[in-house]
């Protein structure tokens, strides 16, 4: 009997269907047993007060830090040990990047973590940084993006790139997608009506954030940057220990 | 398969699997002990794992652990380990009045060491890892004794804490030069300049700096004083010495001039706790320029 169930594999190895069948289903095994529950466990999923989409000129900002593949050498996720929280603040919460498809927490630093990057620096800083990074930090081999402020972007296809956020999950409202054009524009124009803009992105920086009257990509990057573990107010902010 | 039909090898005595090849057979034999008690030993130290961490997810949650691990639980932990072990001195720094607290106080050493760190993690990529700044963009040494808003003690905490001209902090210093492009014409911005070099004693144009001495005194004394002594109170720079933010040289000049200038810095009082911006002012204060 023993020897008997013992041969039964051989059954599998003998038919290459069905050992490819058979080996699909031992592999799916740790996939549904990893993956599956984190979609209904409730502690895995942490609404975080704070937490919204990006405004229309941040996602395309965001979009540049994909394109030029920032995430190579910088991380966004500040893990719960005690030496990144004394440098970077507080551990980064998985709601803080429910909103990003695909997220960006990286798995190098070769630069700094940017989880919490926003409002650390001056938008001038980030010129001169971004520019020529070796201006303000001579040790840095951050290659230079002077190019940026060179780029001038009309927001043409905005609607479509939050229509497209919204098709993966984003809550982007209708009201959102039809203001996204001019949302996008006001938010570098400190002088525009940008009430509407505040109201949507609770938290939206405004500012010319490049210095220049156009609108280019540097904006648009630095507007992203500028917001970056900003939205979460940790002074009202409770951990879960479960979680 | 039956003893009757167990193939031996000749050779080494032992049992084969039956697949031959061209004549070669493949022998039978077992795994070595040690590789499968290992094996078997995995496995279970795998389980005892699952069962001693959190692990198994369930209807609503997974598994605890008996353990009782959380990783959130650790970091708060370690973070309290320390803060309880620099708690005597931090609380006394954080209590303390700067001008008065002396400088072998434990308070004042740990101050000037952690405020080190301080500088280095939050205030360095501006003002640069030794605090000597980035003239080109404008960011101001720390080492000297020039200070825009003030070099006491008083006045670089609060600098600090509410940065300078920042959107964040409704306390934050603030002043706004303004961009005499639209105040003065080319040829007026260029004698202004030159009385400029002239005051901080750089070689000029002496009729054109003549002439500029009338548009310094109608439009930039009342912030720079009448000899271009600056005011601190405004955070407007001292220009009859050879220190600058920006650059002394003609075409800086004329640009700053022309275009004005808008230095900001972050407000760090929300960011950092309070014995930190204590500490990190008794660092900056003791690097060479404190008053």
């Amino acid at each position: 009997m023993k020897q008997g169930f013992l041969q039964r594999h051989q059954v599998l190895e003998r038919s290459p269907t069905l050992l490819f069948v058979f080996s699909l289903l031992t592999v799916s095994v740790g996939g549904i047993v990893e993956i599956a529950p984190l979609f209904y466990l409730e502690n895995t999923i942490e609404e975080v007060e704070g937490v919204r989409p990006y405004s229309p000129l941040e996602l395309a900002g965001r979009d540049i830090y994909i394109r030029e593949g920032c995430y190579v050498c910088h991380s966004q996720m500040i893990r719960p040990m005690r030496d990144e929280v004394e440098r970077y603040g507080h551990y980064s919460l998985a709601a803080e990047s429910k909103y990003d498809h695909p997220h960006q927490w990286g798995s190098k630093r070769t630069g700094p973590d940017l989880a919490r990057v926003g409002g650390r620096y001056s938008d001038a800083w980030h010129v001169d940084h971004l520019m020529d990074p070796q201006s303000v930090v001579p040790e840095s081999i951050m290659p230079k993006y002077a190019f940026l402020a060179d780029a001038v972007i009309d927001g043409e296809r905005i609607e479509d790139l939050l229509r497209t956020h919204r098709f993966v999950g984003v809550p982007y409202t209708d009201e959102m997608i039809a203001q996204a054009s001019a949302d996008f524009r006001v938010q570098a124009d400190p002088d525009g009506d940008w009430d509407g803009l505040v109201e949507r992105y609770p938290g939206a920086v405004v500012s010319n954030f490049d210095g220049q009257p156009e609108l280019t990509e540097m904006d648009a990057l630095i507007a992203y940057l500028q917001m970056l573990g900003t939205l979460v107010d940790f002074s009202t902010f409770t951990p879960d220990p479960t979680r | 398969m039956a003893d009757e039909n167990k193939d031996i090898d000749q050779v080494t005595g032992t049992d084969t699997t039956g697949h031959e090849w061209d004549g070669i057979k493949e022998l039978n034999n077992p795994l070595p002990r040690w590789w499968l008690w290992t094996f078997y030993g995995t496995v279970a130290w795998g389980l005892a794992y699952t069962i001693a961490y959190p692990a198994w997810p369930l209807v609503n949650s997974a598994t605890q652990g008996l353990l009782g691990y959380s990783t959130r639980a650790e970091v708060a932990e370690r973070i309290a380990e320390v803060d309880a072990r620099n708690a005597e001195v931090s609380e006394r720094l954080a209590a303390a009045d700067l001008s008065t607290l002396a400088p072998d106080d434990p308070a004042h050493r740990f101050g000037v060491a952690g405020g080190a760190s301080v500088f280095l993690a939050n205030c360095s990529q501006c003002h640069g890892q030794g605090a000597a700044g980035v003239q080109a963009a404008g960011y101001p040494n720390l080492l000297d004794d020039a200070w825009l808003w003030g070099g006491t003690l008083e006045e670089i905490e609060y600098t600090v804490r509410h940065g300078i001209r920042n959107e964040t902090d409704p306390d934050a210093r603030w002043s706004e030069m303004p961009a005499f492009g639209d105040i003065l014409s080319d040829e007026e911005i260029g004698q202004t300049v030159e009385y400029v070099l002239a005051i901080s004693g750089q070689e000029h144009d002496a009729a054109m700096a003549e002439q500029g001495m009338v548009w310094f005194e109608e439009q930039c004394s009342a912030c720079h004083g009448v000899n271009g002594e600056g005011d601190r109170l405004q955070g407007a720079p001292t220009l009859n010495d050879a220190i600058w933010l920006y650059g002394g040289d003609r075409e800086t000049l004329t640009e700053t001039v022309t275009y004005s200038r808008f230095g900001v810095m972050p407000a760090w009082g929300e960011r950092l706790d309070e014995y930190e911006i204590k500490a990190v002012t008794l660092y900056l204060h003791q690097l060479g320029g404190g008053e």
